[in-house]
This record gives C-alpha cells, structure tokens and sequence, in this order.
C-alpha cells in the first residue's frame, strides 16, 4: 500500500542549524498494515508523515501510494488519499463553521457547487451518535464549542468518512486526559478495524505500542532501528523492546514523555 | 427639520447605504471569511466605477454591469496571483494593486479623471422611464439598489453553503487544517477574491451610475468605510447563519450612511467622513482588545496606590 524508498531530508543544510532529519529511510506497508511507531525525542516521527503528507519534498528517494508515485505530488493532491491526525486537537477542524458543515467539507465528493441534502445531513446523524458523544443532537453548533475530546473524535471522522488509503495518527491521544484519550482510542480502533485501513500511528505509550496493531517499528536520528511483527512482536514485553532498541540504535531510548509502562 | 426632509435624507442614507453595502458584502466573504484584508478594494471600486461609465457611455447601460464585474474578476485574480503564487504578503498583495489601478483607471477614463454622465443613459434613467407614472416613480434609484443588494445577497448566502464556499470559509477559519487536508488553499483564495471583488466592482458602477459621474477618487477611503459598516453590521447582527450575517453588512452599511447624513445635517463638513470612518474602524477593532487588558491596567493602578 505504501512503499517508501530510501528517502532523506536534511533541514537548514550548510548552516549551524543542519540536521539530518530522514536518513536514507525505506519502510513498506502491506494493505490494512497497522504500524505502531516509538522512538526517542527527534528521531524524526512526525518528519516521516510530513515527508508522506507532502508538507516538504524530500532530498532524495521516492514514495509510493498504492502503486502511484507521489513524491512530487502536491499537498493537497495527496490529502485526498491520506487522513491525519494531530496531536492538537485544534488543527483537523475550523471552529467556527458548525459540525455539519466540517462534515459537509470532508465528506463532499461532488460537485464544487453541490449543497448539503437531507439524506447527507441523516448519514452525518447516523455516524455521529457512532460516536457516542451526543454530538448527533449539536450539528448546527459551532466546532469550537467542542472539548478537545470531541474535536478529536470528530476529526478522527472526518478524516476517515471516505475511508482513506493511509491513516497518519501523529500522537493524536497525547494531549486528552485519560479517560477521553481511551475512548478516541476504541473508536480509531474500530474505525480502523471496519474499513481495514492501513494506519501508522506514533505513539509514546511503549505497552499501547506492543498492543495495538499488527507491527512495530523504532525510530532514531532519523532512521528506522527496529521493525517486529508477528509472533516475535506477540511475546515480546516493555523490557524487550527497549533491549531491542539499545541493541539497534547504540543507545538508550531518551524521551522525556515515554511512558514505559 | 420637518419629517419631510428627514425622510428624503432617510431615502437618500437609504440608497448611498445599498449600494456601498455590495462593497460591505465583497469585505464580508474576503475580511470576515477568507481572512484576507484586501487593500485593494479602493482601486477596484474605482475600477468598476470607470469601466462601468465608459461602457455605460459608449451606449450599454445594461453591459456595463457585468463589465464592471468582470474588471472586479481581474483585479482579485491579480491581488490574488500576487499573494498565492509570487509569495507577496497579502497586505502588500493589496496595496501595489490599489497603486497600479490609479494609472489603470486613468487610463480607462481616457486620460481624464472626470467622466461626466449627464446625458448618459444608465441603468438607473432605464429604471425611471419604466416606471413613469406609477407609483414607486420617484423611488427608482431606491428600487435598483435594492434589487442589485437583494440579488447579491441570495447568491453570496446561496455560494457560501456550497462545497466551495465551505471550502473558502474553511481556508480563512483554519488554515492548517486546510492545509493538510484535500482543499487546495491557493484555488480557495483565488476564487473568493475574485467572486468578493466582482461585488466591488458591481458597487463602484452602480454608484458611478447613480450621481452620472466619476472622478479618479471615488474609492478612495472605501476599504475603511466598508470595514466601519461591517463592523457595525457585526454589532448590530451578532453571529448565526450566514444569510442573517450577511442581511446584518447591509443594515451596518445603511447604519452608518444614516449616522453619516444625519452628523451632514448638523453641520458636520463633507470631508469629515473618512475621519470618521477611520474612528468607528479604530473603535471597533480596539474595544475588545483594550477591554481584556482593563484587568492588567486596574491592577497596576492599584499597586500603585497600595505601593505593591
């Protein structure tokens, strides 16, 4: 599904500021792969799903979505087969337009001039009391209303209406309490399961890491250090992955927002 | 002042109030939902004006108004080329359009910066000779404004809740959310600046036509008067659904011809308006601002008397 290349970005190059950000990195994703990804602070995470989303072109290398070379492509070219999730719940949605009318833009795949009917408005109903957030009796409120949790949700939605051929969760949980942060859980987990979506998702829960998802990968200094699956990934606890991790990437893993347990 | 002549001052605030509110409406759909102050809104407004008499001039009344649109079209295609594509600054973006236009319109103008349209015939004498005789006869002017505001209403109300006018809102409400998502925001801009300054165009023709004439400073000043009018529109409306915004530019536009003609009649000078423009647009953007820093100042001054 996806097919990523030896593809390398380096930042601010020949100043003080040079930093190597994607280091000759090749990772490829079966359809419905779901990949957890760890690793320390800076190794290039969130620069691996700018790189993919398109935000910067990378130095070298190519990136392939589901057979169609996309390394050139524009932005917002790709956004239509890729869904991303922020860790600020702010960013996937516009707070002053209403929940109908965000859903009206993700979900609209007609006409530029096309309105909103009656049978879209019951869909959009349908698929927000899925949820289970009373948002389906508050589609004329304003998203800014919203808390953090339900924006998320309902970005989660939003992205995943058409369902896409990548989903990019970048620590999307991270900036919910607890309790909210479980639930968006359980619905990403049963949006993806349904539509069997290829996901990649960063995370700095280590066990969340090892449970969700089929695969895991490590990154550091821009490069991936380990990548398990299967049934080596099934028996393996905290403690072995950061063996793992020390024996791949010459080092401990450092980040200050880890949770090891 | 007898009721009679309050009233035909209230007619007068009445139709300059309308057809300044068409240039309202552009800012409401370029300031208000793309968030873009589009600085040249002064020259395209006089572009319209412009190329609407000369049309109007040359013997079209009824061509000039899509005419001057279409150079309205043009003028938000360059502003917006300038800050999508050449990486301009949209302020800045706005400001060099507002210069070259002056030279444009001169030019339109033939070289003159008076057009005279006395023995013109406009949209406005077509409306007066169709209704001889009945009984809105003398409203005419009053009637084709109303007509050109009511249109423009129902189709900006109408394109705001299209996918596209969505996708506009969207642009200006949350930019990074755009950015990352399927719209594409160079198109959005592009095509709201464009469809904002028709509307400019449109008000700079349909005033043009009303006084039968133009001079090379119609516009100038008209993005401080339009942004005092939504402004007070805002006030006035408060926030809802886009129609019930968007009826709120017109009444804020007429509100303030009113408050205008009134401050004429009591001897206030003509050239006083942009002043006063400049005032309200000060007033109403700073107010919010300087009330959240009311509790900062308060707790200062207390220190101060209380030596901590």
């Amino acid at each position: 599904m996806l097919d990523i290349s030896h593809i390398s970005k380096t930042f601010h190059p020949g100043t003080v500021d040079e930093k190597l950000a994607l280091n000759d990195l090749s990772l490829h994703l079966a359809p419905g792969d779901f990949v957890t990804i760890i690793g320390s602070n800076g190794a290039g995470k969130s620069t691996l799903f700018n790189a993919i989303c398109g935000s910067f072109l990378t130095d070298s290398g190519a990136i392939v979505l589901d057979g169609e070379d996309v390394t050139f492509a524009p932005e917002y070219r790709r956004a239509r087969q890729i869904g991303r999730l922020f860790q600020d719940p702010m960013r996937g949605s516009a707070p002053h337009m209403t929940i109908e009318e965000n859903l009206a833009l993700a979900a609209g795949s007609r006409g530029w001039f096309s309105h909103v009917g009656k049978k879209e408005k019951q869909l959009f109903r349908d698929r927000l009391s899925l949820l289970d957030m009373g948002l389906e009796d508050r589609m004329r409120q304003p998203v800014g209303l919203l808390s953090g949790g339900q924006r998320q949700a309902l970005t989660l939605m939003m992205a995943t209406f058409h369902p896409p051929k990548l989903l990019l969760l970048d620590e999307h949980t991270a900036a919910l309490d607890p309790a909210t942060a479980e639930k968006v859980l359980r619905i990403t987990r049963e949006t993806v399961a349904k539509d069997r979506i290829t996901t990649l998702m960063v995370t700095h829960n280590m066990r969340q890491a090892l449970e969700l998802g089929n695969r895991t990968i490590m990154m550091d200094s821009g490069r991936i250090v380990l990548d398990v699956a299967g049934e080596e990934r099934e028996n393996m606890s905290v403690d072995d992955l950061l063996d793992r991790f020390r024996i791949g990437a010459g080092k401990t893993l450092d980040n200050d927002r880890m949770l090891l347990t | 002042m007898n009721v009679l002549s309050f009233l035909s001052l209230g007619q007068t605030a009445l139709e300059l109030g309308l057809i300044c509110s068409l240039t309202v409406l552009a800012l409401f759909l370029s300031y208000s939902m793309l968030n873009v102050c589009d600085l040249s809104t002064d020259g395209c407004f006089t572009l319209g004006a412009a190329v609407g008499a000369v049309v109007a001039i040359s013997g079209h009344p009824y061509l000039a108004i899509p005419a001057a649109m279409a150079a309205g079209i043009c003028s938000g295609l360059i502003t917006a080329v300038l800050q999508t594509r050449m990486g301009i600054d949209s302020l800045l973006a706005g400001i060099i359009v507002n210069t070259g236009l002056y030279s444009i319109n001169i030019a339109i103008m033939d070289g003159s910066s008076l057009l005279n349209m006395n023995k013109t015939e406009t949209v406005f004498t077509k409306a007066k000779a169709l209704l001889e005789g009945t009984v809105f006869a003398e409203q005419y002017r009053l009637l084709v404004a109303l007509i050109a505001v009511a249109a423009t209403v129902a189709i900006l109300t109408v394109f705001l809740n299209t996918r596209l006018g969505l996708a506009i809102r969207a642009t200006g409400d949350n930019p990074d959310m755009v950015r990352s998502s399927s719209i594409n925001p160079v198109f959005t801009t592009t095509v709201g600046l464009c469809v904002a300054n028709a509307f400019t165009g449109l008000s700079g023709c349909l005033l043009a036509q009303s006084q039968k004439s133009v001079s090379i400073d119609i516009g100038t000043g008209m993005v401080t008067v339009a942004l005092a009018s939504l402004l007070i529109g805002q006030v006035l409306m408060g926030r809802g659904s886009i129609l019930k915004r968007a009826i709120g530019m017109v009444v804020g536009a007429f509100a303030f011809r009113l408050v205008y003609t009134i401050a004429l009649r009591l001897n206030m000078p003509a050239f006083m308006l942009k002043l006063v423009s400049s005032v309200i647009v000060i007033l109403a953007i700073a107010t919010p601002y300087l009330k959240r820093q009311m509790p900062v100042l308060r707790r200062r001054l207390a220190a101060r008397k209380g030596g901590r």
